[in-house]
């Protein structure tokens, strides 16, 4: 399998590809020696700095490296623009989507998505019926998952619309590519990926509610143990905003405010990084007490925006993304830019049969499920995997789809035997406020293990720096 | 800012200066006990650093006698004690962790380097690279931190806030360390009056004045022999030395009036009140109040200080706020 894949730096003939040509001939000028001491440093300033994420099932407070790749993973400027287009095309339709659910429903009510796919799904939030958001945005901050199968044939493999994280991690392994190669960012135009905060806080500025002139932002975070911390304090201190927990904030009058050393002060935006079910005990989950007693009134009466808005879940879940082609046609009237991965529901009969037939070819996931546990790769698999599979699938069809396994292209990579392919995918961040945007670049994230495809960083994941070249190269 | 910011930020600062003057005071005792003296005074000097962080009953709790290896383990490299090196060093990186956003990278990273080149470090790594460089690496990296906080931070509230922990720290540790080796010393001193005995003198309040950095300016400032009055004079009414009572809460005093809010008024009053009565001090009426006692009473308002600061202005809640059911 790992054969027929497309590598993104060599063709079929291990020919360097011509986007690549610049640094692989920089590359060969390089001694492993020098090449061995840059990453050791980059090792020691992640460390140093902290960069590090919390592992979940791991001791409290346990901390690790995603181990970063030196070699990047480059993508010439007229894919790119396919990209950019397809992926503003596809966030633009599913916010119009979330939008027309929990208002009007046109969409089900033409038939085009089956209406029980929709509101008996259980990320479909009626706590969000008949209620305008600002700018009729839902998902501000998107991370669209792409693969490549083959030349210029990019799919997407999942939307994230909830609270989707790495865009640190993109950030981070830019700087730390200019600070240990700066040679090549002065050859070579490579597009910059700097400016995402400041795109960010013009976003999350322009959805708030309306009325407020100067809007306060806050990034909101569970706290320091959760796994993406780091990347909430990173994106709190780059933009300039206070980043607070739920004990910070409390309400009075339907208005949020942050305990602050001069008193309450009012806050405008929050850009929450905890999910739906945390964030007011007196709505959603009791238990819990990372959120804010009475946000979701606040939110309700317009005093608030949250971002991204409650319910967008329903938009990105398995059971829904077949559809999203659909909703790009319905909304827009205009054919998709990115492929889909063609998606056999298991709650139907006759593709339930067909799945399991063909287990050891297919991928499998959960519908719910997020962060690659519940998944089955049938070519990767053992036949007691499969067949373990094969129970919990029969017994519950309804919770999972499946999809062809998708030769996804590889990447050359440090290894421990020295530098080999490896399966990687892309998660560009697209950005809805006044208007549709996105940095060019995203966070290429590297499955390390040999012909693996599961790239999460909780899984033994590693990533790369993602370079867009800027015009005039190939 | 978010009160739980300054929070973080002002027990960082505390904790890493807890630290540093443990260490001084550690390598001080490490000294004098290189000094040759009987085994009763050694365990006396030992003794003191206990009871001087009120841990009498946490060290009986683990060891059943005094010795120099076991309370400078105790005190250095315990895991399992809260007011060890190791745990204070721990408690400032979780708090500046827990707001590393508010810090400057200079700052967050001299920090953290500080703790994971602690944690990899055993009692024994510690002891075999020599003790009294371990002290030395502790007050490097402290004033490491001090340089980076002063050379690159923005002076905003995060700023006083961290100053405002550090200079109650330091109030409180210096007020301590004199008061519990004055009455040692004195002790001391008043038993014999042979060769040996001022020569020793010489050492013990020589070493108590390095532990608080001020052997020198002693020197510059008295040009005299080193006499116990004036060590407490020194490190009382001293305005212009940094470790001075009085210099402290000149500090203290200066940022309250910057972060006041609604609600401080009283805090503040208190404040001025203990730096008035520190700045027009005189020797003579302390020492007739009995230091002790005089030192006591300070440490107490210290505590009653640092209390009201953090109901002012860590907690965040306000007398109007609606109480959440």
């Amino acid at each position: 399998m790992t054969t027929l894949s497309f590598d993104e730096m060599h063709d079929a003939d291990a020919k360097t590809r011509a986007h690549y040509a610049p640094f692989e001939a920089w590359a060969r000028g390089l001694s492993p020696d020098v090449m061995a001491r840059k990453r050791a440093e980059a090792d020691l300033a992640f460390r140093r700095l902290g960069i590090t994420f919390a592992v979940y099932g791991e001791e409290a407070g346990t901390e690790r490296l995603i181990p970063f790749d030196t070699i990047p993973r480059i993508i010439p400027n007229a894919e790119w623009k396919t990209l950019r287009a397809g992926l503003k095309q596809r966030v633009k339709a599913l916010n119009m989507f979330l939008d027309d659910i929990y208002n009007d429903q046109d969409i089900l009510r033409a038939g085009r998505i089956p209406a029980d796919e929709v509101l008996d799904n259980a990320q479909f939030r009626p706590e969000m019926k008949g209620f305008k958001v600002p700018n009729g945005i839902y998902a501000h901050i998107a991370g669209v998952d792409v693969v490549r199968a083959g030349a210029g044939e990019f799919y997407v493999l999942e939307d994230n619309l909830r609270v989707p994280s790495g865009v640190s991690y993109m950030l981070e392994n830019r700087k730390m590519m200019m600070r240990l190669f700066p040679e090549l960012f002065a050859q070579q135009k490579i597009a910059p990926v700097e400016h995402y905060p400041d795109l960010l806080l013009e976003t999350l500025r322009a959805v708030a509610p309306a009325g407020v002139e100067d809007p306060t932002v806050v990034v909101m975070t569970p706290g320091a143990f959760n796994s993406a911390y780091f990347e909430h304090s990173f994106l709190a201190q780059q933009m300039g905003v206070e980043l607070v927990e739920g004990r910070d904030l409390f309400i009075d009058h339907d208005a949020v405010y942050m305990r602050t050393t001069r008193g309450p002060r009012r806050v405008d935006v929050i850009y929450r990084r905890i999910d739906d079910d945390f964030l007011d005990p007196r709505a959603f989950r009791p238990d819990s007490l990372l959120g804010v007693p009475g946000l979701l009134k606040a939110y309700r009466a317009g005093r608030v925006t949250l971002c991204n808005a409650i319910g967008t879940g329903v938009a990105d879940d398995k059971s829904i993304y077949p559809y999203v082609g659909e909703m790009v046609r319905f909304y827009l009237g205009e054919e998709p830019i990115l492929n889909n991965v063609p998606t056999y529901r298991c709650r139907e009969k006759d593709k339930l049969r067909h799945v399991l037939e063909h287990l050891s070819e297919l991928v499998v996931k959960e519908v719910h499920g997020a962060g690659g546990y519940g998944m089955l790769v049938g070519p990767a698999a053992t036949k007691a995997e499969i067949e373990r599979f094969r129970a919990v699938l029969s017994a519950h069809p309804e919770k999972y789809i499946a999809q062809p396994t998708l030769a996804l292209s590889t990447c050359p990579t440090y290894v421990e035997s020295g530098i080999a392919p490896r399966h990687i995918d892309l998660r560009p961040f697209v950005l809805s406020g006044k208007e549709v945007s996105l940095v060019s670049g995203g966070l290429t994230r590297v499955a390390l293990r040999e012909g693996s495809l599961v790239v999460n960083s909780s899984q033994g994941g590693g990533t790369k720096d993602t370079w867009v070249l800027e015009n005039g190269h190939a | 800012m978010l009160s739980r910011t300054a929070d973080h930020l002002y027990w960082m600062a505390r904790y890493s200066e807890r630290a540093e003057n443990l260490a001084r005071l550690l390598d001080v005792t490490y000294q004098m006990s290189l000094v040759p003296h009987d085994a009763e005074t050694e365990r006396s000097n030992w003794n003191a650093i206990i009871a001087l962080n009120s841990l009498q009953f946490a060290y009986a709790k683990r060891h059943d006698e005094v010795t120099a290896t076991k309370v400078l383990h105790f005190m250095v490299r315990d895991e399992t004690q809260p007011s060890s090196i190791y745990n204070c060093l721990r408690a400032a990186r979780e708090n500046a962790r827990a707001v590393r956003g508010t810090l400057t990278a200079e700052m967050w990273e001299t920090i953290n380097e500080t703790w994971l080149q602690l944690r990899d470090q055993s009692f024994d790594a510690i002891c075999l690279g020599g003790i009294a460089a371990f002290f030395d690496w502790v007050k490097q990296r402290a004033s490491l931190l001090r340089g980076a906080m002063f050379g690159t931070m923005l002076r905003d509230e995060a700023f006083q806030f961290i100053h405002l922990g550090a200079l109650l720290e330091r109030a409180d540790n210096t007020a301590r360390i004199l008061d519990v080796k004055y009455h040692s010393l004195a002790g001391v001193q008043h038993g014999e009056a042979d060769d040996l005995g001022e020569a020793s003198d010489f050492y013990h309040w020589g070493a108590l004045l390095r532990s608080v950095s001020a052997f020198e300016v002693y020197r510059k400032v008295y040009r005299d022999v080193i006499t116990p009055e004036r060590v407490a004079e020194l490190l009382i009414l001293r305005e212009d030395l940094p470790r001075a009572l009085h210099s402290c809460m000149e500090g203290i005093v200066r940022i309250l009036g910057k972060v006041r809010n609604s609600r401080s008024d009283e805090t503040v009053r208190r404040a001025g009140q203990l730096y008035a009565a520190l700045r027009y001090a005189r020797m003579d009426d302390i020492f007739a109040r009995g230091l002790h006692a005089w030192l006591d009473d300070f440490i107490d308002a210290i505590g009653d200080l640092s209390a009201r600061i953090s109901d002012d202005f860590l907690v965040g809640g306000e007398p109007g706020e609606p109480t959440l059911p």
